[in-house]
């Protein structure tokens, strides 16, 4: 019973310690723009890496979410003879939920994990002690223009995700299972209040923020893996990155959704 | 050769630094003058890379003094530069933009002047034809001149060099050692030099350390230590001689 309590109380000690030395990277990477020189060449290269590079794979999986958005709303609601308003479905379920969470989820996936694993082999081979003695501040160069880069790249994800999730919806339910297409989209814009538009943003900007510092976060502290070292500290970096930004990912939809509603 | 009497730029007094229960710095004491060049030997993992680090603020001793000429660590710690063992170059940079990185991140030079000093450097260590090479696609002791060249760029007044010729072989060691003195003398630094090549350290430094058990067990020139009676001092210095003894036991 000692040593369940023992090691119940370590683990929650530990937690407690990640979560604060979390917290102060994630406050003194967003602190330290005003001190890093081209900060702009660094944040277009890191919009581009979350942005550019994961668009097709965002516009796919949503092109695929509304399509079966369409098929499967299309059959429930005509049980009820309520076919009419499969665009307000298609439309709330992506602007509200799927939108945001699915492209946050896509985004860690692609560019979160390339993220943990370029910053812990920066560890791994001195170059983030490299900086520090060539007087950079190793957040401002690495963590930083990510962190900003997610302001942008997220919210503009997410909307791409949404407006071809829409389209999805409409050739299911229209093209392919023939409800008339002027009903799917005044449903569509009859649907969409600008409150649920924010709430899509609002979630795109957290997420973005959350899941971009936890994998930076894991990068940087890849040396400190416990029981691994070298390559090997880099893939459990990598890992644990992308688990926990999911994790945090869906947490955090939880806590907002349940504010907001 | 620069002796002690010239007045110091760095002083270690009474450093110590233990991970866990391991105490690999007990009380090291170290006077390092102006710009003379001081080679730190010791055996494989005696703490040399962990007192060199301490020196260079990437670790945090846990008892004892670091102090610069002018008394301000983090001041004085933007004039050093620290050559690492591994070199730690950033291997998606070509080594123009290695060089610059530096200039870039911490002084206000435009893009052409950033260039041309990045440029400069690397013609005086000839790699100027290497400029838009990764440092993958260069051999080791390339690697070892392109990280000398990013850390003399920005002009520092003390160089902390890592076990500067690991890996490399005999001529490869004896061209690092002379890079590191004709470099001394053309860009007028210090130098503190942490290795276990003891004969290249005594031919090209100005003084010698020898951390033995936590502590700087000798200190002093090369003709000292060469002429000294100390047991664990000789067997750096004759180390063959050493080496003959125990397989003739």
């Amino acid at each position: 019973m000692m040593r369940l309590l023992r090691v119940v109380g370590q683990n929650s000690l530990a937690t407690v310690a990640g979560l604060g030395d979390f917290a102060t990277f994630a406050l003194r990477a967003a602190t330290a723009a005003p001190a890093t020189r081209h900060l702009g060449r660094r944040w277009i290269r890191a919009v581009h890496e979350q942005g550019v590079r994961c668009l097709p794979v965002v516009m796919i999986v949503g092109l695929f979410a509304g399509l079966v958005l369409g098929l499967q709303g299309y059959y429930v609601l005509a049980r009820f003879g309520s076919a009419g308003v499969l665009g307000t479905f298609v439309s709330l379920t992506l602007t509200r939920e799927l939108a945001p969470v699915l492209g946050a989820l896509i985004i860690v996936g692609q560019a979160g994990s390339a993220i943990a694993a370029e910053i812990g082999i920066h560890r791994n081979s001195e170059q983030i002690d490299a900086l520090t003695t060539m007087g950079i501040d190793p957040l401002g160069y690495l963590v930083t223009p990510r962190l900003l880069a997610a302001l942008i790249a997220f919210p503009i994800l997410t909307v791409a995700f949404t407006m071809v999730g829409l389209a999805g919806g409409y050739l299911s339910g229209s093209l392919l299972l023939g409800l008339d297409g002027g009903v799917y989209w005044s449903a569509v814009h009859a649907a969409v209040r600008v409150a649920d538009v924010r709430e899509c943003l609002s979630k795109a900007l957290v997420f973005g923020l959350i899941t971009i510092a936890i994998c930076c976060h894991s990068g940087f502290t890849a040396h400190q893996r416990a029981g691994v070292s070298g390559s090997r500290a880099v893939s459990v970096s990598t890992t644990r990155g992308v688990v926990l930004a999911s994790v945090a990912t869906l947490a955090a939809d939880y806590m907002i959704t349940s504010f907001l509603v | 050769m620069i002796g002690a009497s010239l007045p110091p730029i760095l002083e270690v007094s009474g450093l110590r630094k233990q991970f866990g229960e391991h105490v690999v710095l007990d009380s090291v004491n170290l006077v390092v003058p102006r710009g003379s060049i001081i080679s730190v030997l010791g055996r494989s993992g005696i703490g040399k890379s962990v007192f060199l680090k301490c020196l260079a603020g990437l670790l945090t001793p846990d008892a004892g003094e670091v102090r610069f000429e002018n008394g301000r660590p983090g001041r004085f710690r933007r004039r050093c530069s620290y050559l690492f063992q591994g070199n730690a170059l950033f291997d998606s940079l070509t080594a123009l933009e290695n060089v610059a990185l530096p200039l870039e991140q911490t002084t206000r030079f435009g893009r052409r002047e950033i260039a041309q000093t990045a440029r400069d450097a690397l013609k005086s260590l000839g790699l100027d034809k290497f400029a838009d090479h990764f440092p993958a696609q260069m051999s080791g002791g390339m690697q070892k001149r392109l990280a000398l060249a990013r850390a003399l760029v920005t002009r520092p007044e003390l160089v902390l060099f890592d076990e500067p010729t690991a890996g490399l072989d005999p001529p490869g060691r004896n061209a690092v050692f002379e890079m590191i003195v004709r470099d001394r003398q053309r860009f007028d630094f210090t130098a503190v030099i942490v290795t276990h090549d003891v004969p290249e350290a005594l031919a090209a430094s100005d003084r010698v350390a020898l951390l033995e058990e936590g502590r700087i067990r000798f200190e002093g020139t090369a003709a000292e230590f060469a002429a000294s009676d100390d047991c664990i001092v000789r067997s750096f210095g004759d180390n063959i001689v050493t080496l003959r003894t125990s397989l003739d036991k």
